[in-house]
């Protein structure tokens, strides 16, 4: 591997993102499966490095999901996009910022849309108008919440209490990098490092200390595909291409796999169980599966916030191995003990992939 | 009825490959003192990098060396910028970055074309990958012995993709190569002869071998050298932990996906028009076609021919070629060069 | 296992880093020419058993070349050995030829197998 070759493609792949004034939107799945996430997203960025982001209870969801299930038409997905941009522009804010990698590929493919098609855009608006009476101001930026967090990884670095480094012998730790396909592979220059080799995940866990790890296959779809996962006769054909990635990444030991999409990390966790109740095969270490982290817990660790302040007892894989790496300090009796101490209980234990 | 050489009988032939030389050693018989600007600091193209020619394997240098010999007396300015050119008199009046001015009666541009920059195909990873190399790399190892990639003995699989920034809109380039098909079969039989007991396996859309010896070299490939050939464009490169290549395809003679592991692939990069054809084209004031190449005057009849007076074409400016094409367009050219001034 | 009423799907990815070439090398040495098969189809466009039974000379050669075994026994029990294809093949492969060979091939094959107690 050539770094060099690497750098030079992500030099073509610069996106301006400006380091204030944004609008956050809020993924529809992602407070369940990853309830800290989002929550971290803003301690970290308004309340530890002071940027000004600002959310509003008016949000819904963006029409992502029902749009790649094929259950609403565009035009009803782009209104609803409208929608969001009108409590952008009411909010007296320019710059849109979405948790959610599908949400940040349908603002996207709307903006696009509307480039290309501006009667498209017209139609939007009157039925944006006829619908709830709104206006909007198309968004300056766009922004993935994994591209703020990149932008701001020298900042985290320098406030960082944790590297990615085993304790132990210092050695950087291998991190697996999965992007959500919907950041960039439709349109490759509105992603950090472009498509094929995109640097928005990686460029954090270098700036942390980690090691990426490029493996034969990196860019694979974790499977989820939307209708493939919700149609359970499908399920198989999803796990399958999870497997695939799992068997592609095994030989490298990576200690940890961070993603920047609300799916991938859910499905690149709980298949480890499926699998392994399935083959009797785990990827992890002494019969531990591989963690699967977003790139807002990732950063909450290298901050030194505490693992289950950050919902990583919701993970199905344990992250106790990658805390024990990272020398963090944890109390494993608080991981099931939720808001004011409250037994939020212990689920019962899969029989091959070992957990805490 | 070789013409007396006269100062106002000069002709600037626009670079020094096979086709300037080629076309200066026919004005040169024809009695005319032909002045050669070459925008690089040598002579030769492409040619100068190949090592053997298809279909008979012959030494690139063997052409190259006939062309120089019969050309040296001419004046050939290296690293030649042409900023404007004026028409003056009954010719043009061509002025260099240098400042030098260069007054002609006839310009043959025969500027030929760029390499497809093999990095813009991001997802075959040359330059990321450790064993992905180009054509012209390979080329460039079978004439010194010298690249990283190819180490020792162990070269026991070797993938060459055809069609690399060839009939490929995305990657800016609509036209078929023409020379890509010949070029990787060439090649697939040279490495077959230095590592005898490699796999090989060309990746192809479609096989278009359309010259002379062409299907023979073909035939040969599959029979005597046993080289696989795979109908299917190369999707995907991966690197494996050992720091061999994974290839992606899709056999679509067996409609099935594929994937095989090597220790080396060969990008076959193609042509596409010269990068500094934009700039030289406004100077001289011609058309460029749609594909980036020179416009001919008629793609049939007058291929060599400007929509400019006292200007002409030959070889890749206007369009892929292979060598003998280019060779004969040269010496077309240089006839039309020749009837243009006798006619004034 | 657990049931969770699905599980992994099999790949019909050709993986040729493994696939078992022994039948296609025996081929190969009674029959040369296979090699110089490009699958132009016109064997398949002749085929008197093609449109009944998906016979296909060309798809037998790639198939043997892809871990197709299985297809390949099931192609080949379905021709004729009328011999069109050996009319039509531009590149003069004896496909009927071939087909006799590849039989004995697989013959053998089947009885081996029997003698292992596979």
């Amino acid at each position: 591997m050539i770094y060099q070759g690497k750098q030079k493609i992500w030099s073509d792949y610069q996106k301006e993102i400006p380091s204030d004034h944004w609008f956050y939107v809020r993924s529809c799945i992602r407070q369940s499966f990853f309830p800290g996430s989002e929550k971290w997203f803003l301690g970290i960025c308004r309340d530890m490095l002071g940027h000004d982001i600002h959310e509003t209870e008016h949000h819904t969801t963006c029409g992502g999901i029902a749009y790649h299930c094929d259950v609403i038409p565009q035009e009803t997905a782009m209104t609803i996009v409208a929608r969001q941009f009108s409590l952008m522009t009411e909010a007296g804010y320019k710059n849109l910022v979405a948790s959610c990698i599908t949400s940040f590929g349908n603002y996207i493919e709307t903006l696009e849309t509307w480039r290309e098609f501006p009667e498209l855009e017209a139609k939007v608006r009157e039925n944006l108008w006829k619908a709830c009476k709104r206006e909007f101001e198309r968004p300056e930026y766009v922004a993935h919440a994994s591209d703020l967090i990149y932008k701001y990884r020298g900042e985290i670095a320098e406030r960082a209490k944790y590297r990615l480094v085993n304790h132990e012998t210092g050695e950087p730790l291998r991190v697996v990098e999965h992007i959500g396909c919907h950041y960039s592979k439709m349109f490759p220059h509105k992603g950090v490092g472009g498509a094929e080799y995109p640097c928005v995940l990686s460029g954090m866990a270098e700036a942390w200390g980690g090691q990426i790890i490029d493996y034969p296959e990196r860019r694979h779809c974790c499977g989820f595909g939307f209708r493939q996962y919700l149609v359970k006769a499908n399920r198989g054909y999803s796990m399958s291409n999870t497997h695939k990635k799992f068997e592609s990444m095994e030989p490298y030991h990576p200690d940890v796999i961070i993603t920047n999409c609300p799916g991938c990390p859910y499905f690149l966790d709980r298949w480890q169980y499926v699998i392994s109740e399935q083959t009797g095969k785990t990827y992890g270490q002494n019969g531990f599966g591989i963690p699967v982290l977003t790139y807002e817990e990732l950063a909450g660790l290298v901050l030194g916030i505490d693992p289950w302040d950050l919902g990583l007892q919701i993970h199905q894989v344990a992250v106790e191995p990658l805390l024990d790496k990272m020398g963090i300090e944890y109390d494993p009796k608080a991981k099931y003990l939720g808001l004011n101490e409250k037994d939020i209980m212990k689920p019962g234990l899969p029989t091959v992939l070992r957990c805490c | 009825m070789a013409k007396k050489k006269t100062a106002d009988t000069q002709v600037a032939i626009v670079g020094a490959g096979i086709a300037g030389l080629e076309a200066a050693r026919q004005l040169v018989r024809l009695g005319y003192d032909p002045v050669i600007l070459e925008k690089s600091d040598r002579i030769g193209g492409h040619v100068a990098d190949w090592h053997c020619l298809f279909p008979d394997m012959t030494p690139a240098s063997r052409l190259l060396d006939d062309l120089t010999d019969a050309t040296h007396d001419l004046r050939v300015i290296c690293r030649a910028n042409i900023v404007s050119a004026g028409r003056l008199g009954d010719g043009y009046n061509l002025l260099l970055q240098d400042g030098t001015s260069i007054h002609v009666r006839a310009i043959l541009v025969a500027t030929g074309f760029s390499l497809f920059e093999a990095e813009k195909k991001e997802e075959y990873g040359y330059g990321v990958y450790d064993k992905v190399m180009t054509n012209a790399d390979l080329e460039h190892w079978f004439n010194t012995g010298i690249d990283a990639r190819i180490t020792g003995q162990d070269v026991r699989r070797i993938g060459f993709v055809h069609c690399v920034g060839s009939r490929d809109v995305k990657a800016g380039n609509a036209q078929c190569s023409k020379v890509c098909c010949i070029t990787a079969i060439k090649q697939a039989i040279e490495m077959k002869e230095k590592f005898p007991e490699a796999e090989i396996w060309c990746f192809y859309m479609d096989l278009r071998l359309f010259g002379k010896k062409y299907e023979d070299f073909y035939i040969g490939a599959q029979r005597d050298y046993g080289i696989h050939f795979i109908r299917g464009r190369v999707s995907e490169v991966s690197e494996n932990i050992d720091g061999k290549v994974i290839v992606k395809a899709e056999d679509t003679l067996c409609g099935k996906p594929v994937k095989v592991t090597l220790d080396l692939l060969v990008l076959m990069a193609g042509m596409v028009c010269n990068r500094d054809n934009h700039p030289l084209a406004q100077a001289l004031g011609l058309g460029i076609d749609e594909d980036g190449y020179f416009r001919s005057k008629d793609n049939i009849a007058s291929i060599t021919a400007s929509d400019r007076k006292g200007i002409f074409y030959a070889g890749a400016a206007t369009g892929p070629k292979t060598v003998p094409e280019t060779l004969a367009e040269a010496r077309s050219a240089a006839l039309d060069i020749h009837a243009y001034l006798s006619a004034q | 296992m657990m049931d969770f009423g699905f599980s992994l799907a099999p790949s019909s990815a050709i993986n040729l880093d493994t696939v078992d070439l022994s039948r296609y090398r025996k081929l190969l040495e009674l029959e040369p020419d296979a090699r110089i098969c490009m699958g132009c189809g016109s064997c398949s466009a002749t085929c008197t058993a093609a449109p009944f039974s998906g016979m296909s000379v060309r798809k037998v050669i790639l198939g043997l070349q892809r871990g197709q075994d299985r297809e390949v026994d099931r192609m080949l029990s379905a021709c004729m050995l009328c011999g069109k294809c050996t009319m039509v093949c531009p590149r003069g492969i004896n496909t009927r030829h071939l087909i006799l060979s590849l039989c004995r091939i697989c013959a053998d094959g089947t009885h081996k197998e029997r003698e292992d107690g596979r």
